[in-house]
């Protein structure tokens, strides 16, 4: 295929993505526009495998390559549980930014097959193109690999902190710079691979300070910049598909990433930086005054059953602990029973909730909850004054009146559900033990709360048990 | 005149015709060329990353809320595009390590290509089946 005409195939392939994002805009169109996703992948592959001087070995191999890669990748896909998803998300990414690696690689070694001058002796801004896409590249993969640990509880989940960090972060950044000036410059084998091996280290101390439900902004940054990682390899290679698709996972990331930061009302900077929930001055002062609080009022799943069966309005706020306890089957059946005794139930995401964007939306629409009950927190926030019970389940720290109320605690700003304005509020919780945040929730103190003590998954069953009685 | 001469005559015309459009040909090397380099790939490559990062931010606000999970998949299997790159470090088979490195690459590409575009086609098709029922 002439170089004209794969240029063009690739110009289709990138509107194609462009529609496969446009379709997302709504559920009935998105399955149509992931399938444009997958036709501009399928033209993109082929115009490459048409490129003249493509020999006969060279083809086997990689149809070897795909079909290994791609059977993996069918294979986990169609296994993976819902609730794993946030981790699986996070594993691609790797894969993406480690292939971004193993590009930049093969482009350093065969610059003849990309036009990027010869062995040796590479164009300087080819070299600087390379770099970056190496870098982020690099970054990328073991930045993800954290992130996947961590969703995946191989490693625990809390923030890792120690004396010096930022500084360390820092200057290894700057290292990271000189040795990219250092490598445009010689275009040397080994400051290749030593650019290689610091940001695979800086990835890695970047993500470690990041706490457990502070994922969903790490795994949209992440997404970003896998996206600027091809499209650095893109202005490297000069491949108009590789910098079209790379700018639109990258601004697609970084739009997530603020979306996620602005749903905690935190910076993103003050993310990255880490270590939230351990600030041990902020966690006292929120937790201060227990002893003048009421007790809190416990109650049983018969109880809650009781009060939903003659409520009119029902608002459901879930949050990560449903996800861990795989309580959101069981839970749309508790929306089924109320429904049918005429009540209205809703379901109220908080941005945050859960370890990636729109997690609750897939775990609600995995268990058959119609997509019109599922309200985002401005739709839906209005509402909960008209509500005769708002059914808190998994979540805490979104609902937690402290972040319109009081300035001194670490979540104040936060945008949250207002839960506390329902006549009556139901919270599954295993104890007494506070949210993420280190923060102790007021809304568990309040007269008009009750709480249902034990796991998510149980204690809903047991409320279904007493509105089949 | 006789037709020899008129021969030769329109012979020597083509060959002033031939020497004038090397000429032209010459001064067309000589200063079009340059202007046509001076007009930077890179320059070109930029608006393209700069046209394609606006357009990404306009289609992704227009993204639901509730779809935020399958974006991220999708944006995951399209950006393994860069198994253009694999496949041409592989295929074009310049050197043994670029071959390597590209089928490594490829591979890995692969994964997220099948896994990324399934696992949302998965995702969406969850969101779809309520509408119907």
């Amino acid at each position: 295929m002439a170089a004209t005409l794969s240029t063009l195939a690739y110009l289709v392939a990138a509107v194609l993505f462009i529609l496969a994002l446009r379709g997302l805009s709504h559920p009935t169109t998105s399955r149509q526009g992931n399938l444009y996703g997958m036709i501009g992948m399928g033209i993109a592959i082929v115009a490459t495998l048409l490129r003249p001087g493509m020999g006969g070995g060279g083809v086997g191999l990689i149809i070897l390559a795909l079909a290994i890669g791609g059977g993996a990748g069918a294979y986990i896909a169609t296994r993976i549980q819902m609730t794993a998803l946030p981790q699986l998300v996070a594993a691609f990414h790797s894969l993406v930014g480690l292939s971004a690696v193993f590009v930049a690689a093969a482009a350093f070694y065969a610059p003849e097959s990309f036009g990027i001058g010869h062995s040796g002796n590479i164009h300087g801004g080819s070299l600087v193109e390379m770099s970056l896409g190496l870098a982020i590249g690099a970054i990328t993969f073991s930045g993800s690999v954290i992130a996947f640990a961590k969703l995946q509880a191989l490693m625990s989940g809390a923030p890792i902190t120690f004396k010096g960090q930022h500084w360390l972060n820092l200057g290894l950044g700057i290292l990271l710079l000189v040795l990219i000036i250092a490598f445009v410059a010689s275009g040397s084998a080994g400051l290749f691979w030593l650019i290689a091996i610091l940001a695979f280290a800086l990835g890695f101390l970047l993500i470690i300070p990041i706490g457990g439900a502070d994922m969903p902004v790490v795994v949209s940054m992440l997404n970003s910049y896998s996206g600027w990682a091809a499209a650095g390899i893109g202005f490297t290679l000069s491949n108009l598909l590789l910098i079209v698709t790379g700018a639109l996972v990258g601004a697609s990331g970084a739009i997530l990433s603020y979306i996620m930061c602005k749903g905690m009302n935190r910076s993103i900077i003050n993310v990255l930086l880490g270590g939230f929930g351990t600030d041990a001055g902020g966690a006292a002062a929120g937790g201060g005054g227990d002893g003048d609080r009421a007790p809190v009022k416990a109650g049983s799943p018969e109880d809650a059953a009781y009060i939903m069966k003659n409520a009119q309005k029902i608002i459901v706020v879930p949050g990560y602990g449903m996800a861990v306890a795989q309580a959101q089957q069981v839970l749309r059946e508790m929306g089924d029973l109320l429904k049918k005794e005429g009540a209205q139930v809703e379901y109220a995401i908080h941005p945050v909730a859960g370890r990636m964007p729109g997690h609750m939306n897939v775990l609600l629409a995995e268990a058959n909850v119609p997509y019109e009950d599922v309200k985002e927190l401005e739709e839906i926030n209005p509402e909960f004054a008209e509500a005769d019970v708002a059914f808190v389940i998994g979540a805490n720290d979104v609902t937690n009146p402290a972040a319109k109320t009081d300035k001194s605690s670490p979540i104040y700003g936060m945008p949250i559900l207002d839960v506390e304005r329902a006549k009556t509020v139901f919270f599954i919780k295993r104890g007494m033990a506070s949210g993420y945040a280190g923060v102790d929730n007021e809304l568990f103190f309040r007269p008009n709360t009750m709480m249902l003590f034990g796991d998510a998954k149980k204690v809903t069953q047991e409320i279904v048990q007493a509105l089949q009685k | 005149m006789n037709p020899t001469d008129l021969a030769n005559q329109a012979s020597a015309t083509a060959q002033r015709a031939l020497e004038l459009a090397t000429q032209a040909r010459a001064l067309a090397e000589a200063h079009v060329a340059p202007v046509a380099a001076a007009a930077d790939p890179f320059l070109y490559l930029l608006t393209i990353f700069l046209l394609a990062c606006f357009v990404g931010y306009y289609v992704v606000w227009n993204v639901t809320p509730a779809l935020h999970s399958p974006l991220m998949g999708v944006t995951n299997a399209i950006s393994s595009v860069i198994v253009v790159g694999a496949i041409l470090a592989t295929g074009l088979g310049e050197s043994l390590a670029a071959q390597v490195f590209g089928f490594l690459a490829a591979m890995l590409a692969a994964v997220n290509i099948f896994g990324g575009f399934i696992v949302t086609r998965r995702m969406l098709a969850m969101f779809q089946s309520k509408k119907k029922g």
